[in-house]
């Protein structure tokens, strides 16, 4: 990718400038079509037609928002914290974009090769509980501040899970890179026919799927997990008194944030930017329609979920991660390890 | 001045600048999020170093675990939650001669040390070598630190459960009174 680059580009500095925004323009068109998708699921789950009149179905009502939201006022209120209140949200973002440096978004791009990849998007998503924790405090406002504090006890609660069973796939790899990984997964060996995907292994994949979906829920603060910004209670959680452009960057990390695990999630269990057809359809540019088609998918069933489940209560949301989801993924990681050394 | 010098001396200037402003800020938020910029900053200068492992390491556990913590137990503990967060000075002649003392050894050992630069090189630290490190060379260390956290986290239970009434009454709200009264 750096290559096809600089063959057209003076080399230099406006190479690696291209080279590291191609993320940033895929999270923005992303972000437009994903907050007019997440209306219009809602409006079709609620029998209702969602947006419909900025263009054909709706299409262009992001773009109108976004324009509406650039011309808003930036408010600070009184008494917050004027500096922690504007930084907050550029953290945010800037935690959820410096992770996906280490997502391979087709056979030819990846941001870096650092050998510790996907560790290092554990660590770097946790600044993101950070940063809403700083928005809350420094909007001095008791709402912003209880949003704060269920985050940050639910981040830390779901990252058990959410690590554990990053490692038992990781058992199976031997690798942290997930460029590596993907590479691991190409060809359609298991019976014949299906493509050798992480998560048709073993069994117990499917399981550790299934618990590292959930736990990404509650990482990336979605239904039935909102609880940090649960609008009944809480107002609007963290961004309860941010407005504007602000409130549009918590927006638009909140939807990186669903891609970002969608995506790891696509690449450690369902062949990241590999063809589910072997061979047919492959190359760098199918292999990026193949990685954004599949972490779609999982983004539409974030959706999905969002509009078919209630909202946890704290209590319950604890229970849950304490009592049955770490339980679970350890003795999940158990089995995947005997797994791999009987057979 | 190459590019990593221009890195290495902008980050030092943000962890000089954030440890400054957490010691000598009053609001005990604003040292928390200055404690941030120090730590994270620290773990550029891993990366810097080609210590990626131990970067994303520093990143993990300090900012992502521990200053949470911190901010956590500052919001919980504090009884108002925004104006009482104030820090005080408390001991200031022996914290200032034991400060300079300290200060005044570390120049000596600076100045007195003959410093030698190795050459910086790509690492061949991998995440397998040090695995096998770990579970090779490093066994003993690496258990006898497993048993500590483990014996850390089995004292935090039980210093956040002996404080607990017997659950007599099913209903969750009505411990409260009982609680006082064990107190």
């Amino acid at each position: 990718m750096q290559q096809f680059l600089e063959s057209f580009l003076p080399a230099g500095p406006l190479v690696v400038f291209v080279f590291s925004i191609i993320p940033l323009m895929i999270i923005l068109v992303y972000a437009l079509f994903a907050i007019w998708l997440e209306r219009k699921v809602a409006g079709h789950m609620q029998d209702r037609l969602g947006p419909m009149r900025t263009g054909w179905h709706g299409w262009a009502q992001t773009i109108a928002d976004l324009l509406k939201m650039i011309q808003k006022e930036d408010i600070v209120p009184a008494k917050a914290d004027r500096f922690l209140f504007k930084l907050a949200p550029f953290i945010a973002f800037a935690a959820s974009y410096g992770a996906f440096v280490a997502i391979p978004l087709s056979s030819g791009y990846i941001g870096s090769m650092i050998d510790v990849g996907v560790f290092y998007i554990v660590a770097i998503t946790s600044l993101l509980s950070v940063s809403i924790i700083m928005a809350g405090w420094a909007s001095n406002n008791k709402w912003s501040l209880l949003g704060a504090m269920r985050t940050a006890a639910q981040t830390v609660s779901y990252e058990v899970p959410t690590v554990v069973t990053i490692l038992s796939v990781i058992i199976v790899t031997g690798t942290l890179n997930l460029m590596e990984v993907t590479e691991m997964q190409t060809g359609n060996a298991f019976l014949g026919f299906l493509p050798s995907w992480l998560i048709f292994h073993s069994p117990f994949m499917v399981i550790a799927f299934g618990l590292f979906f959930i736990a990404t829920l509650a990482e990336a603060h979605r239904v039935p997990f909102d609880l940090p910004e649960s609008e009944s209670e809480l107002v609007g959680g963290y961004q309860t008194e941010y407005s504007g452009m602000r409130w549009g960057l918590f927006m638009l990390t909140e939807y990186a944030d669903m891609l970002l695990l969608s995506l790891v999630g696509v690449t450690l269990f369902f062949g990241g930017w590999n063809s589910p057809f072997g061979s047919f359809m492959e190359g760098p540019l199918w292999g990026a329609f193949w990685m954004l088609l599949k972490g779609m998918i999982l983004v539409f069933v974030m959706m999905w979920l969002r509009w078919t489940l209630p909202r946890l209560r704290v209590d319950q949301l604890m229970n849950l991660c304490w009592k049955y989801l770490i339980p679970l993924s350890f003795v999940n990681l158990v089995l995947i390890a005997l797994w791999e050394m009987i057979f | 001045m190459d590019l990593f010098a221009i890195a290495f001396y902008v980050f030092a200037i943000l962890i000089i600048g954030s440890a400054a402003l957490m010691v000598f800020s009053k609001n005990i938020v604003h040292s928390a999020f200055a404690l941030m910029f120090t730590l994270a900053g620290l773990a550029i200068f891993y990366a810097l170093l080609y210590a990626g492992f131990v970067a994303v390491t520093q990143l993990l556990v300090y900012v992502g675990g521990i200053l949470v913590l911190i901010l956590f137990g500052v919001m919980l503990t504090t009884r108002g939650y925004f104006e009482k967060v104030r820090t005080r000075t408390v001991n200031l002649i022996p914290a200032t001669l034991f400060t300079a003392i300290i200060g005044l050894m570390l120049i000596l050992v600076f100045v007195t040390t003959d410093w030698t630069l190795m050459p910086l090189e790509e690492g061949e630290v991998t995440m397998t070598g040090l695995g096998e490190l770990l579970l090779t060379d490093f066994m003993l260390p690496f258990q006898v630190a497993g048993v500590l956290l483990l014996l850390a986290i089995i004292g935090a239970v039980l210093m956040a459960a002996r404080t607990r009434p017997p659950q007599q009454t099913p209903n969750p709200q009505q411990t409260s009174p009982t609680e006082k009264q064990q107190d």
